[in-house]
């Protein structure tokens, strides 16, 4: 009964901030601006389909990518000595702790065709390269913002492992490589795949990082959404539309991944 | 028991951070034996283990295989197979693909790793059980599967850390005459870690007693229980009154400010020694039939016999016997000369005493001059 009364704070928290902005998410999606009921907000929608590929498109490469660094430095941190290992997640977290805006801003510097990089690659003899206002500029800086967010369940996994059982994967005479493919990393996925859920909704969604680094062209569903509300084609109701069919997108997503998840579990690993 | 030498540790040292762990080591074990090692927690027997499975690289000395040096092969590269102190079972595969998995490392043919798997969780009574999680498993049935697991793999030596230590009484009867039959049967050489002295005794071929990384003796369990080298080996195996004595000369012993027949000779005239007398050997008698008389402190029921605590002037000493003694009452020790068994001094020595823990009358023994048995 106590835990029961302890509970209704957060009960009344979570309507207050979770159910109530999802209505009014629903509410906006489904009316005109009158606030007659109409199918028209999300009918629109369909016009931005290219926006809405790109951006899973490159949500999905960011998430990609991210795993292929996030995987190898969680598997060094959770294997070194325990003194050093908070060494070393305290240097995956000191970036995370200057302002986004900053961090994104600094590379927009980086990457510019008369920025540091290109300078670099001049004074090499290697000659200039166009990164600033690419698709390949949006996922450097998509990468560099969430693959904290990656390594970190990895690493938690990674380092919980009971050593053991890697021990007995060699004694049973698996070399490095097959302990990899046939313990460790199926023994990971839960971690690999909270990885990539924390790194692909936040960069599926995300805006200004595609604004500065993508120059126009590149716009992602953030932006489009930010524009509804605040920007020069103001209309909370497809921007609610938006949001909504992106929510939905999302879910299917990760209803997919975790279909993946359940099917790596039961199985036997992945056969090397 | 085959003749060839099938493990050879030779003048093998470890140390971790500093600490010596293991010094001095040599271990010599045959094809097909049993072999046990019996100590005290952290006297380095799963270090031990580790050395001969290649997951410690000794800091001196060298591990051969068949005669062949192996002390820098990898693990996956040994013919030698672990079952661990915690088993370590893979949590991602079921009970099938667990005891698979080394024939599946090994590229076997599916027919042949379907038919060993089957044959191997018949072995160990766990048929039915191959579709299970192994999470979902007791504790007995996950430490099958580690046997299984290690068995199917077809190692000539397999090494086992304390396998049965997580299993109630029970089980680990019924698993110890298992694993014996298991090990007749397969002819797979045993070494096999425990520091239940019962186990080791009742199972093994060979008894190897460790302590602080040093082995203390080996030999056959009866070697080893009846003829312990020292005060150590005496008091870790079975109950032992452990006295401080001389030799008066040859088969002639003096403790307990008595002389005693013995079958012992060969020392130095007047030579310390420890004497050590097996409670079950002490006949009690009449207090005028025997050499040395006390009184019985504590009588405690034990289903077979009864364990009496007797008080010789502060010396408590136990005797294990069939028929019942009274507390307060006096009675006579009487210790046949074949009942004695004599050591040499060693760094041991006084360091296992008479059975005063036992009573509740310390301070008796503390203000005796005769304390320690002298
Ligand atoms: N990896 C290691 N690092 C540091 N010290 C270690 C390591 N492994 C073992 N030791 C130390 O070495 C000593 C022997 O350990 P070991 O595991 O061989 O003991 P054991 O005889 O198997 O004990 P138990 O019966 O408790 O399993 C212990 O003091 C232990 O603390
Ligand atoms: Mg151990």
């Amino acid at each position: 009964m106590k835990a029961k009364r302890a509970a209704v704070p957060y009960g009344i928290w979570m309507v207050i901030f979770i159910i109530v902005p999802m209505l009014l998410v629903l509410y906006f999606a489904f009316t005109t601006q009158e606030g007659a009921f109409t199918l028209q907000n999300i009918a629109t929608v369909g016009r931005y389909s290219n926006v809405f590929v790109r951006s899973i498109w490159l949500g999905a490469v960011a998430t990609a990518v991210s795993l292929l660094i996030g995987y190898p430095v969680a598997y060094i941190i959770a294997r070194t000595r325990a003194c050093w290992q908070s060494v070393l997640i305290l240097l995956v977290i000191l970036p995370m702790w200057m302002n986004f805006l900053l961090r994104t801003y600094a590379w927009m510097t980086l990457l510019e065709d008369s920025g540091l990089i290109n300078n670099l690659l001049e004074a090499l003899g290697l000659g200039r390269v166009h990164m600033i206002n690419t698709q390949g500029a949006v996922v450097v800086g998509m990468v560099y913002n969430y693959v904290p967010y990656m390594i970190f369940p990895l690493y938690s996994v990674l380092a919980k492992m009971d050593p053991s059982v890697i021990e007995a994967a060699q004694d049973l005479g698996a070399s490095q490589a097959r302990v990899f493919w046939r313990v460790v990393l199926p023994m990971s996925m839960p971690g690999v795949i909270s990885g990539i859920t924390m790194v692909f909704v936040p960069a599926v969604s995300t805006f200004i990082i595609s604004k500065m680094l993508g120059g126009g062209a590149n716009l992602m569903i953030g932006d489009l959404i930010d524009m509804q509300f605040l920007g020069s084609s103001y209309n909370p109701n497809l921007g609610s539309a938006i949001s909504l069919v992106l929510m939905v997108l999302i879910l299917i997503c990760m209803g997919i991944m975790n279909q993946f998840d359940d099917g790596e579990s039961k199985g036997g690993g992945i056969p090397l | 028991m085959g003749q060839n030498e099938i493990i050879s540790l030779q003048n093998i040292a470890v140390s971790f951070d500093g600490e010596p762990v293991l010094k001095d080591f040599n271990l010599q074990i045959g094809e097909g034996e049993f072999v046990t090692l019996l100590g005290p927690s952290g006297c380095g027997k799963t270090t031990t283990l580790r050395i001969i499975g290649g997951f410690v690289k000794p800091d001196q000395g060298d591990v051969f295989f068949n005669g062949k040096k192996i002390t820098a092969v990898p693990p996956y590269k040994r013919e030698v197979n672990t079952i661990f102190q915690k088993y370590a079972l893979f949590p991602h595969l079921n009970v099938f693909e667990n005891v698979a998995f080394g024939m599946r490392v090994h590229r076997k043919k599916e027919a042949e790793i379907q038919a060993t798997v089957r044959r191997m969780l018949e072995m160990v009574n766990l048929t039915g059980f191959a579709r299970r999680n192994v999470n979902q498993l007791s504790g007995g049935q996950q430490q099958r599967v580690a046997i299984a697991r290690a068995l199917a793999n077809g190692p000539k030596v397999l090494l086992l850390d304390e396998p049965l230590g997580a299993l109630d009484l029970k089980l680990r009867k019924d698993m110890q005459v298992e694993l014996k039959k298991i090990q007749k049967q397969t002819g797979i050489t045993f070494v096999f870690v425990t520091h239940d002295q019962e186990e080791a005794l009742s199972m093994s071929d060979t008894v190897v007693v460790m302590d602080k990384g040093r082995i203390q003796q080996i030999g056959s369990p009866q070697d080893i229980y009846n003829e312990p080298k020292n005060a150590f080996v005496a008091d870790f195996i079975g109950e032992s009154n452990i006295l401080d004595g001389v030799m008066a000369g040859d088969y002639l012993a003096e403790f307990a400010g008595k002389r005693f027949r013995c079958l012992d000779k060969g020392f130095a005239p007047m030579e310390p020694v420890d004497i050590v007398i097996r409670p079950e050997d002490i006949e009690a008698v009449p207090p005028q039939q025997a050499e040395l008389s006390g009184t019985v402190v504590s009588v405690t029921f034990k289903g077979v016999h009864y364990e009496i605590i007797v008080d010789v002037h502060g010396f408590k000493w136990m005797i294990q016997s069939t028929r019942y003694q009274a507390v307060g009452q006096e009675i006579g020790l009487e210790i046949g000369p074949d009942d004695i068994h004599v050591m040499k001094k060693s760094e041991y020595s006084g360091m296992f005493g008479d059975y005063s823990s036992f009573s509740d009358e310390m301070e008796g023994l503390l203000n005796s001059p005769e304390g320690k048995g002298q």
